[in-house]
């Protein structure tokens, strides 16, 4: 019933192991969010769950038929491109004029077809981003850092758009994020990352993990942390978490629902 | 009244413009200006080749410029660092063309047609290649447009959606090295990356969505060249270099008209 798993996934540049052992799941309809400090490989996990990176171990597995959407992290309009943001909703796939104005509206920028794409503000730009993902009705939206370079109201207001479209459609939302405050209260799940997956489960279980406090310590403090992680820390209390426990330690324990 | 030196000219400048307007917006939106100069400069070597092993002039410019392109796109996956590549086989191709061609009495006679182009030589048989060959070329953007749009704008957008970023690349290096082969007659090796380049920027300003600059930058390609063909006729000048020059004064008049 996963629309998309990973097992034993490992991903290398050249002669860097940039991830390993990873092994995750989404259900149908969930919010998970991937969290983990600069360079722990979130972008890169992504791509590779896309297929834009190869695996070199492990699988990525698919539901058959399985539509994403995908929000890319950065996206820059060459300047010499004028593109107003009704052509770029029809690319690659032609949609009527009327899935444009929905899929505009849905997302809370109604009326801005005329506009180019570069003139709009951070804000709309991400929203444009997601009307185009949802314009192939995707079954799983996949977006990298989509609150990027947004304000603080601006985070909350697209994970409150994020959250409303998973009740209106039914589609479910892998991200990734270095919002943690605003993740911990917007996801169903969350997975930490550093190469591997650290710890996982629901967010106010993750944020009591071990695991996670060592990557972004603890509490109100955590944002700061994640600038001053060292990557040379200690897992090995992640063992010691019961097999019933919501939070599972990630080394040697890849069995996922 | 309309001399037939004159008709093929402007039929052959015209049919040119069709496939270099489209092709030319993606070489603006994909930055691969000098993609083109390595491409074009290479003709001349082409021309070489052809000469030397009696090969059609079209056929062996083709041959080159396909395989210039290709090898530039190789080199360019394997780390090298692209606008250093893109220089060395620039200015390479175009120095072995001329030393090539230094040892074929028969094209050394007439090298500056082939650097500079001679489109009020052109023949019928000419006119016929270079409107056949724009129309392939038109043939292969239309069929892959959205792709080629889509892989424009952002590779991995495009890979998510199912396109395949490489595909559409290697189609545009064919269209590249399709149009360098036809525009030898009508700007001559040096100046096809400028026909290339000038009507989709005097283009630019005045167009919200990519396909109307590809229109607009066809237009204005056509203008240019009877314009030039014009100024040359009146005034004398070189046909190939008064064509690049009336496409420049179209660029300075976008500019001047551009709604900011």
């Amino acid at each position: 019933m996963n629309l998309l798993e990973a097992r034993d996934l490992g991903v290398r540049h050249g002669d860097n192991t940039i991830l390993h052992g990873i092994g995750l799941s989404i259900a149908k309809g969930e919010i998970v969010t991937i969290v983990g400090p600069n360079g722990a490989g979130k972008s890169t996990l992504v791509r590779a769950l896309i297929g834009l990176e190869p695996a070199a171990t492990g699988q990525v597995l698919r539901a058959p038929g399985l539509r994403i959407g995908y929000v890319p992290q950065r996206l820059k309009i060459e300047a010499g491109l004028p593109m107003t943001v009704r052509r770029f909703l029809s690319l690659p796939h032609r949609v009527t004029d009327s899935a444009a104005s929905e899929a505009l509206a849905r997302v809370g920028v109604p009326g801005i077809e005329g506009q180019q794409l570069a003139g709009l503000s951070g804000g709309q730009f991400q929203r444009a981003l997601l009307a185009r993902a949802l314009l192939s009705s995707p079954d799983l939206l996949i977006l990298d850092e989509p609150t990027q370079g947004l304000d603080q109201p601006g985070i909350a207001a697209f994970y409150r758009l994020l959250s409303d479209l998973r009740g209106q459609t039914g589609v479910a939302v892998l991200m990734v994020s270095h919002d943690l405050l605003v993740v911990m209260s917007a996801s169903d799940r969350v997975i930490c990352l550093n190469g591997h997956v650290c710890c996982e489960g629901a967010p106010e279980h993750v944020s009591a993990a071990p695991a996670y406090r060592a990557l972004f310590g603890a509490g109100e403090g955590g944002v700061l942390a994640l600038y001053r992680h060292h990557h040379d820390h200690d897992h090995d209390h992640d063992h010691h978490h019961g097999g019933g426990h919501p939070v599972r330690g990630a080394e040697g324990d890849h069995h996922h629902a | 009244m309309l001399d037939p030196f004159l008709l093929r000219a402007g039929l052959a400048g015209v049919g040119l413009s069709l496939a270099a307007g489209p092709l030319g917006s993606f070489v603006v939106w994909r930055r691969m200006a000098y993609f083109g100069d390595a491409t074009s400069h290479a003709a001349i070597l082409g021309v070489a080749l052809s000469f030397a092993f009696h090969l059609p002039l079209y056929a062996g410019i083709l041959a080159v410029a396909v395989t210039v392109a290709l090898f530039v796109s190789a080199l360019g996956g394997r780390g090298h660092q692209t606008d250093t590549i893109l220089g060395v086989v620039a200015h390479s191709a175009l120095a072995l063309g001329l030393v090539a061609v230094s040892f074929l009495p028969a094209v050394r006679a007439d090298l500056s047609s082939y650097l500079f182009g001679d489109i009020l030589a052109v023949g019928w048989s000419d006119v016929l290649l270079i409107w056949a060959g724009g129309a392939a070329v038109l043939a292969l953007l239309a069929w892959r447009w959205d792709g080629l749009i889509t892989a424009t704008v952002n590779e991995e957008l495009a890979q998510a959606s199912g396109v395949d970023p490489g595909r559409e690349r290697l189609a545009l290096t064919l269209a590249l090295a399709l149009t360098v082969a036809l525009s030898i007659k009508i700007v001559g090796a040096l100046l096809i990356a400028a026909m290339l380049i000038i009507p989709p920027a005097a283009a630019r300003g005045h167009a919200a969505t990519p396909e109307r600059m590809a229109l607009l930058a066809t237009l204005a390609g056509a203008l240019a060249t009877l314009g030039g063909l014009w100024a040359s006729l009146v005034a004398d000048t070189p046909a190939g270099p008064s064509v690049v020059a009336a496409a420049f004064v179209l660029f300075l008049l976008s500019l001047a008209g551009r709604r900011r």
